[in-house]
């Protein structure tokens, strides 16, 4: 009993090993899109990606051929959906860093187009990921593709400036 | 095709300057993917041995109570004293 314990674990430890070896710096990328923090200061996302591997280990002799990619990703996708809706509303909530393609979205807009676009996620499987309606699914898309494609937006002052540069 | 271009630019837009990976994000994962599964097997143990003690339980009590032996009649016939 002993033995085939061991040579198990030190199966699994290799395996998963080799997995974040591959996988690491894509997962983590897709992390930092998500909480849109700045590539070189990332805890929130470091953190978020963590615990999806961890999971993923915790579970790793019951994938039965499953790709752990898929799993990680959806750890990491409900880890964020969840931090996400209980920092909603506090004060102490973190600004998403401005150097991020994705700050000036919302949380859930950041999900989705992360998923659909970056990760190539299908449009029903994103729904069923984040327990939405294909159709709600593709709204917040489309919001959130214009959103990032629309110019940034001058600080109110700019602009203020210029309509008094008019006048 | 404007929108293969608009998706196009914003896929590159996410695409550019990944983030380092850091070198503990693998011993962290395997200590707390470790650490859940001990708490999970602890969760398992601990079950298996709950149901174990309620079953010797119910054995004792049962053996003990007999519910199934027909009770004594409880009232005395009269007695017709000489």
């Amino acid at each position: 009993m002993r033995p085939r314990h061991a040579s198990r674990d030190a199966l699994r430890a290799r395996e998963f090993e080799a997995y974040v070896a591959g996988a690491g710096g894509r997962l983590l990328h897709t992390a930092t899109l998500l909480t849109a923090e700045a590539p070189d200061d990332n805890p929130r996302a470091r953190h978020l990606l963590t615990l999806a591997l961890a999971r993923t280990y915790a579970c790793w002799d019951g994938l039965r051929g499953d790709d752990p990619y898929d799993r990680t990703r959806q750890y990491l996708a409900s880890g964020f959906a969840r931090g996400a809706w209980h920092r909603h509303g506090r004060l102490l909530r973190r600004r998403p860093h401005p150097g991020s393609p994705l700050a000036r979205l919302s949380p859930r807009e950041r999900l989705v187009l992360v998923l659909r676009l970056y990760e190539g996620v299908a449009e029903e499987q994103t729904a069923a990921l984040l327990g939405l309606p294909a159709e709600r699914v593709r709204a917040v898309y489309h919001r959130a593709m214009a959103v990032v494609l629309s110019p940034p937006r001058r600080p109110a002052g700019a602009v203020r400036d210029v309509q008094a540069a008019r006048s | 095709m404007a929108r293969m271009n608009r998706e196009a630019t914003v896929r590159r837009l996410l695409a550019q300057s990944p983030p380092p990976v850091p070198p503990e994000l693998h011993a962290e994962a395997v200590r707390r993917g470790t650490r859940m599964l001990r708490r999970r097997e602890l969760a398992r143990r601990t079950m298996w041995l709950l149901l174990l003690v309620a079953a010797v339980v119910f054995v004792v009590w049962a053996l003990t109570v007999r519910a199934w032996v027909e009770p004594p009649p409880g009232t005395a016939p009269p007695l017709t004293g000489r």
